[in-house]
């Protein structure tokens, strides 16, 4: 079974990393992941070196199709978040993933 | 934004933290990211997204300009959803 990291996991290991409180941990990883909100609300790019960098494209409009009713939709012009992964992280999965018994954990 | 900028920021944010701790906050958040992916582990955080690591078969590839056939071994991608909030968000202004 695969398991799921949160944000109580990631504020864990900032309290043990970082010896603040686990409420003040837990308020940081809060902070980080609203700062980078914040940057991309804004149109910036956020790029963490040796993780991998997020932008934002906007997409032009276009028909699409409601695939229950076959009924045409017009899809508005909107703006969606773009990840791209680092090779330092790439090849950190793909070495991480060489054990059988982890890659079982992931679908294809 | 960088990582040093989103470090610098934080900072601001949290004038009672040494600098080299925020540092320390921020590094430690996206390795244990990364770790869990690389135990094949989801990250998933409302509001923001989820990271998921997907596997790709082995396929036989084709060098595109010399056209030769080249052996593409099976390998894992990391994949991030962005969750439904950001999402809006980034709709809204």
């Amino acid at each position: 079974m695969t398991n799921t990291v949160t944000r109580a996991q990631l504020s864990e290991a900032v309290y043990q990393e970082v010896g603040l409180s686990r409420n003040e941990s837990a308020d940081l990883v809060e902070t980080v992941l609203d700062e980078i909100v914040g940057a991309l609300a804004r149109g910036d790019v956020v790029k963490i070196s040796s993780f991998g960098s997020f932008s934002v494209r906007a997409k032009g409009q276009r028909v699409g199709r409601n695939p229950k009713t076959g009924e045409e939709v017009p899809i508005l012009p909107r703006r969606v978040l773009v990840f791209r992964a680092s090779h330092v992280l790439k090849s950190r999965i793909n070495q991480g993933l060489m054990d059988e018994a982890k890659a079982a954990r992931v679908k294809a | 934004m960088t990582k040093s900028e989103l470090i610098l920021k934080l900072a601001e944010r949290n004038p009672h933290l040494y600098q080299r701790d925020v540092e320390k906050i921020v590094t430690t958040i996206f390795d244990e990211i990364t770790e869990a992916l690389a135990r094949g582990d989801r990250v998933e955080l409302r509001g923001f997204g989820a990271f998921s690591v997907k596997r790709r078969d082995a396929r036989t590839g084709r060098n595109p300009r010399t056209g030769e056939a080249v052996d593409v071994h099976e390998k894992f991608i990391p994949f991030f959803k962005t969750g439904k909030q950001l999402r809006e968000r980034l709709n809204t202004d």
